[in-house]
């Protein structure tokens, strides 16, 4: 009996302190020293409106925009997922051929031109919000065209390493 | 691999063998002082009386027993509660069962996606708490083993098993002075004290400077409702947020797991930056690595803690090393140069090999990188991870106690080679002490097989698979190895919330959890009992090199003898049908 009131006083201190104090006190703090981040980085427009979060990337199918890497959940967030597919998977060689097609057909490349390996395979998240600068540099041209841009403007813009596909985007229609 | 690569790993590596003697020292101070600390009376009573075995076991069970109740009540009624700012409903029974009994078991598995299920109440409340909880039960164990095997016993007038004032403070290098002699104990310590002091001060302190690096780094940490935002090209986008940010951080300390979000630390909300990452994946093992030296603390037998930790160390660094051959090389099955299916740019290979690698040598679970999606060889480096047993380090407490029971095998073999009655640290290992060990080593391994077996035979098993070929059979014998050593981690092609898989998964997880704890317990009960004996010629020396390459021998071999044949069919056949060319 008298143990049963210690493991239930214990368990009743144990879960006030770890499971309402803590998590309190972090947003306590976390609100006051990194608000933007806390409440998810969230990105807004000229006019106000929520555009999205800097850290979530967003389907872009435009030939205007960069693309970011392929989601197998199409971008969905509630959940978000991957393909799930392994090394010998008859269905993931098909996906990552027609990603190939597809991308060479909208970069006006020769059938058997090399794309970059992060562009026709799917993202652990689903909703990465990187590619390589090398990935960007690839789609340089196509939105340069049609937005009637100055490559070497934009170059600039995605420097080196990797690049928020997002914020590069946003960038792009303040420019344009 | 490039260059900024090859400097994180050695920054890790370095971090992870220079800070471990000291979170160890820490970690004995901690379940070592005998003043009560602040509010220990309030909760347990006298909490410096010590607790034998079948009392300690008592205490623990009893204290999972409400874990549960609360946890499923949580998770069955949360659309009635608060904190449910996005209105889910209430989680269904098989499913609320597999959940509850994964994250008191420390396996956080999870067969559900946290943002689409779990409210915030029940995510903060039921599965945040069972983090700190399963976590300061591993611990709590390690510790009442640790005393068991250090204990100097002594027989008082009344015939009880005591220490005597006189063997008390034997204090060779800070050895455990703390019971009152005279009392009725057999030295295992106390339940109530281990567990709350493990959680208040190991834990919770860490988690909070943790959890607020990460909310720094972009890790949410809020109670408002979702976000709808409208995207650049004018499609509506839900942004899922809550209290995310304290909840990974002890995810990761507690070698738990459970992702806030369904896809787990590849969520750019869960993981943002190659900063967080490293902390992340540092947290999985910081804690675990520090329990060799506590070991050695409290025992008095430092270079045996620096054995333990070395051969964990060995194992380690050989499965980081083919994993990350493994990654580089290319897929001629998918013809294409890297691997980069399911797994994230802004960590890249050798990061997500890494974790790969560190969550399954503890028993964390957590991911950055699908597994599912990795290259055959390094799927098979995280399978033979879980598959010894996590002892790679393993989880916290829990690693420390499933590598002794291979300890006393070790040390039982090594005695039949000369005819001698085995010792370990001065004590007398018996048949009773080697049937602890083995039924601890065998029973989760068991599990795996005839599981694995099962899948693969039923339909219901076969139905919640995604791949084609071996890697379906390597899908279903991760679920199985996940489960049975509490890892959590998933080939997550596997759909798991079917009731086969969350019935058979919750009794794979409790016989990881407890067919381990129990003999775990019995064993230190017994241990604490014996009398210490001087080191005579005969005794086999467990300090030195001998002694680590006997007990990888005896690991590897075990490990080797119970899995090889399940491992060919799965990830070793895969890798060769894969450089043929072939798919499935």
């Amino acid at each position: 009996m008298k143990t049963l009131l210690h493991a239930l006083l214990t368990f009743a201190t144990l879960t006030l302190i770890t499971g309402v104090g803590y998590p309190l006190l972090v947003t306590g703090i976390a609100r006051v020293a990194f608000a933007h981040q806390a409440n998810g980085s969230l990105i807004t427009g000229a006019d106000g409106k929520l555009l999205g979060s800097e850290l979530l990337a967003q389907e872009f199918k435009s030939p205007r925009y960069f693309w970011p890497r392929p989601s197998a959940a199409a971008f969905a967030t509630v959940p978000s997922g991957a393909s799930n597919l392994g090394s010998t998977s008859a269905a993931l060689k098909l996906v990552i051929s027609d990603r190939a097609a597809a991308l060479r057909k909208a970069h006006n490349l020769p059938d058997n031109a090399p794309v970059p390996a992060e562009l026709v395979q799917a993202s652990g998240s689903g909703l990465d919000p990187h590619i390589s600068a090398d990935a960007a540099r690839f789609q340089l041209k196509r939105v340069c065209t049609a937005r009637g841009l100055d490559e070497a403007l934009v170059s600039a813009l995605i420097g080196d390493g990797q690049v928020n596909v997002l914020k590069l985007n946003q960038t792009l229609d303040t420019l344009h | 691999m490039k260059t900024d690569d090859v400097l994180e790993l050695l920054l890790y590596l370095a971090l992870l063998i220079g800070l471990a003697p000291f979170i160890g020292r820490y970690l004995a101070w901690v379940f070592q002082v005998e003043r009560p600390l602040p509010g220990e009376k309030l909760m347990a009573g006298d909490t410096s009386r010590s607790m034998n075995w079948p009392q300690y076991l008592k205490a623990l069970l009893l204290f999972h027993g409400i874990g549960f109740v609360v946890l499923m009540l949580l998770q069955m009624l949360q659309a009635k509660l608060p904190g449910n700012p996005q209105s889910l409903a209430n989680v269904p029974f098989p499913l609320a069962l597999n959940t509850a009994i994964s994250f008191l078991t420390n396996t956080n598995w999870q067969a559900y996606s946290g943002e689409a299920t779990m409210s915030y109440l029940t995510q903060m409340l039921g599965l945040g708490v069972q983090n700190f909880l399963s976590a300061a039960t591993g611990m709590a164990v390690a510790a009442a083993l640790v005393r068991g095997l250090g204990e100097r016993p002594s027989r008082s007038s009344s015939g009880q098993v005591g220490v005597s004032p006189a063997d008390s403070p034997c204090d060779r290098d800070g050895r455990e002075p703390s019971l009152r002699p005279g009392r009725s104990f057999s030295g295992l310590g106390n339940f109530w004290r281990d567990v709350s002091r493990a959680t208040i001060y190991v834990l919770l302190p860490l988690s909070i400077l943790l959890s607020l690096v990460l909310v720094q780094q972009g890790v949410p940490q809020t109670f408002d409702v979702f976000a709808s935002a409208t995207t650049l090209e004018g499609s509506a986008q839900v942004i899922p947020l809550g209290p995310a940010a304290s909840q990974i951080a002890i995810k990761q300390l507690g070698t738990n797991g459970g992702g806030f979000f369904g896809v787990n630390s590849a969520h750019p909300f869960e993981n943002p930056t190659r900063l967080s990452n490293f902390l992340q994946c540092f947290a999985i093992l910081a804690l675990a690595a520090g329990f060799p030296f506590m070991f050695g603390r409290m025992t008095g037998h430092r270079r045996h803690g620096w054995c333990l930790f070395a051969t964990m160390l060995v194992l380690l660094l050989t499965g980081l090393g083919a994993a990350l051959w493994a990654e580089h090389q290319s897929n001629p099955s998918l013809g294409v140069l890297t691997m980069l299916e399911g797994k994230e740019t802004r960590f890249g290979i050798a990061d997500s090999a890494l974790w790969a690698t560190a969550t399954t040598a503890a028993s964390n679970g957590s991911v950055n990188a699908m597994h599912d999606s990795l290259m055959p060889l390094s799927g098979l480096v995280a399978l033979v991870n879980m598959l010894l047993g996590e002892i790679i380090f393993g989880g916290v407490g829990s690693g420390l106690y499933g590598m002794i029971m291979f300890v006393v095998l070790t040390v039982f073999l090594a005695g039949l080679m000369v005819g001698r009655t085995p010792e370990y640290l001065g004590k007398r290992i018996e048949a009773r002490e080697v049937i602890c060990a083995a039924v601890a080593v065998i029973l989760p391994s068991l599990v795996v097989l005839i599981g694995t077996a099962l899948s693969v035979l039923s339909e219901a098993g076969r139905a919640s698979l995604t791949n084609a070929g071996p890697h379906a059979f390597s899908e279903a014998l991760y679920a199985w190895a996940s489960a049975a050593n509490n890892n959590g981690s998933a080939f997550g092609g596997l759909n798991a919330n079917t009731p086969f898989y969350n019935y058979g998964l919750s009794f794979a997880m409790l016989v990881g959890r407890f067919g381990v704890i129990v003999p775990t317990l019995m064993l230190a009960g017994r241990m604490a009992q014996k009398r210490i004996a001087e080191p005579g010629p005969g005794t086999f020396p467990t300090d030195g090199g001998l002694f680590i390459v006997l007990l990888l021998g005896v690991i590897l071999i075990v490990g080797g003898l119970t899995f090889l044949p399940a491992l060919t069919l799965g990830p070793i056949v895969e890798h060769m049908l894969m450089n043929n060319g072939r798919t499935f």
